[in-house]
């Protein structure tokens, strides 16, 4: 009986191992000779939805040559490298023609075959249309080839095993283009499309699952990812004053509103390198999209008593508090504010996202790291406080949080200042 | 390399990305004005303008100003002659000096944003700002006076 299970096993193991094998099985497709000329105003729309999909920020290695590959992209599952999408043929995809091109983008499938990881958001990019496609192909097939081998990939066994991606596509990953919602209008639309498609919003913003794939049901719920936090698009975005279409129009045009703060870490360049090269009429649908999903400007009449409260905080002085003192000397040169608006360029911290998430973590990387000239408001910097103990600017962090925000005080602070510290800056 | 404009002059700098800007300004381009105090942006001794805002040079990254527009005591003025530098003569506000440099680009930077300061204002912006000689009743009132030459200045074109 023993023996005739164990066999039973060992043919079902073989079975759903040939399965995958075939389910994984694609055929390579054949090197072409590239194209020698493309329209110039299809490579141009190329290079604007390249922006608008941030192909290079995954696609270029700090100090690399854009599109060249190389930046690591750390997973719970491992550290997966981008590969390099100029169109050299030994290193790149040279030779790939506009079918190769189309099965990787929107099936997640490379030119020879083998099955893509997900890290190229592929499950974002099959919505997109076969014209924004044959846009992104000439594109990448006229920027300048560069020879820059891809590194391998740090993920264990089985992770590493391509074939299994099938199995993951099987269960979460859905084939097919982008469908309008004839409840809305055509901005709106326009606005879903680029966001869900292009521009992948979900792929930081929706959480994901134990096996890496995007919540379906809790979309743009907000996610850990990169050692940031990316927030909830949604209701449940913490901010003490809504996302209102003005302030949406700020933040995501020029990376800065008065009413949350500046965009840091990965979504500066999501918005410089990104959304800013949109055309006007892109970024107006995206806005459109965007407040939708958190209903932020039929709240825009409950700003005003909590701008009043962060004013009133801001005239505090620090007294005998210790904590208060340390703000003080680090923080308030440049985020004191008085007048009934905040000045954008002091950011204030009552209104602050980082300061009224449920984690900490976006406040602390900040805190130490600061934020870049190219970052944020561009052309401003704030500088890191790495000088500090974690201790002190658990402190400083703890005050922010108890004296700026009605939110619960976090737990554990010098650890989590210790954590973020320990994994250092990343890439940006 | 990393290039940025300092005091109205293109530079380029080949020094790790890492290096406080405090050092490549003293050390690399030799202007000596601005000052290390304690080196982790508590004292304000560094404070430089980066696109105009008030800045701790020695907690930032030279890599954090590439493309920025960086002014020192330096570049203030041409002249020297900035209204709070003039009031900083006239009213004798100095005692050793040391942070003086950087009191007058982190008031410069203040009177940008308010241009007739309070004392809560002066307090709460200028805190970041020590003197070991506890000048800080002179400069307060040399920070007042600034203001109110630079609004007499805007008032009578």
């Amino acid at each position: 009986m023993l023996k005739k299970l164990l066999l039973l096993f060992a043919a079902l193991g073989v079975l759903s191992i040939a399965g995958i094998t075939a389910l994984a099985w694609r055929p390579a497709i054949a090197r072409v000779a590239l194209p020698t000329t493309f329209a110039p105003e299809l490579v141009a729309h190329g290079a604007t939805l390249a922006a608008g999909g941030y192909c290079a920020t995954c696609h270029t290695t700090s100090g690399g040559a854009a599109f060249a590959g190389g930046r690591a992209m750390k997973t719970s599952f491992g550290t997966i490298y981008s590969t390099n999408i100029t169109p050299d043929p030994v290193t790149g995809i040279g030779g790939w023609s506009p079918a190769a091109f189309d099965r990787a983008l929107r099936e997640g499938v490379s030119r020879d075959g083998k099955q893509l990881f997900p890290a190229l958001p592929y499950d974002h990019f099959t919505k997109l249309t076969d014209a924004d496609v044959a846009a992104l192909y000439a594109f990448m097939m006229t920027l300048a080839p560069v020879k820059a081998a891809a590194r391998t990939n740090d993920l264990p066994f089985p992770l590493n095993i391509r074939a299994l991606q099938a199995g993951w596509k099987l269960l979460f990953f859905k084939s097919g283009r982008f469908a309008p919602d004839t409840a809305h209008n055509a901005g709106w639309n326009r606005g879903a499309y680029l966001v869900s498609a292009l521009g992948h919003c979900g792929a930081c913003h929706t959480p994901r699952n134990a096996l890496g794939a995007e919540q379906s049901d809790a979309a743009y719920a907000g996610a850990a990812i990169d050692g940031w936090i990316a927030p909830a698009l949604t209701r449940a975005n913490p901010s003490p004053i809504a996302w209102t279409t003005p302030e949406l129009t700020a933040y995501l045009g020029s990376g800065i509103s008065r009413y949350h703060g500046t965009a840091a870490g990965p979504m500066s360049a999501v918005v410089h390198d990104g959304l800013a090269k949109l055309p006007a009429d892109d970024q107006r649908a995206v806005v459109t999209y965007i407040e939708s999903l958190g209903g932020g400007d039929a709240r825009a009449g409950a700003a005003a008593p909590v701008l009043a409260r962060a004013r009133a905080t801001d005239g505090v002085m620090p007294g005998f508090d210790a904590d208060a003192r340390l703000f003080t000397a680090a923080c308030a040169s440049c985020h004191y504010n008085a007048g009934a608006v905040p000045n954008v360029l002091r950011p204030d911290l009552a209104l602050n996202s980082a300061v009224n998430l449920d984690d900490p973590t976006n406040l602390i990387r900040i805190m130490l790291y600061g934020v870049a000239a190219k970052e944020g408001a561009p052309g401003i910097v704030m500088p890191g406080f790495t000088g500090l103990a974690d201790n002190d600017l658990a402190r400083v962090a703890a005050y922010i949080r108890r004296s700026r925000s009605d939110r619960p005080a976090w737990a554990d602070l010098p650890a989590k200042v210790a954590a973020v510290r320990a994994a250092g800056r990343g890439e940006s | 390399m990393t290039s940025f404009t300092l005091n109205g002059l293109r530079v380029v700098v080949d020094a790790d990305a890492e290096t406080p800007l405090l050092w490549v300004i003293r050390d690399d381009i030799g202007l000596t004005g601005t000052k290390f105090g304690c080196g982790i942006g508590m004292c304000g001794a560094c404070t430089v303008h980066v696109g105009g805002r008030a800045t701790r040079s020695c907690i930032t990254p030279l890599a954090a100003v590439e493309g920025a527009v960086v002014t020192t005591i330096e570049g203030l003025d041409p002249a020297g002659a900035h209204p709070l530098q003039k009031a900083w003569t006239a009213l004798q506000v100095p005692q050793c000096g040391y942070c003086q440099s950087g009191q007058i680009m982190q008031a410069a930077a203040m009177l940008v944003d308010f241009p007739a300061p309070n004392d809560a204002d002066i307090d709460a912006v200028m805190a970041g700002n020590l003197c070991r000689c506890m000048t800080y009743v002179r400069i307060r009132a040399a920070i007042k006076a600034a203001a109110a030459d630079m609004a007499g200045a805007a008032h009578n074109g």
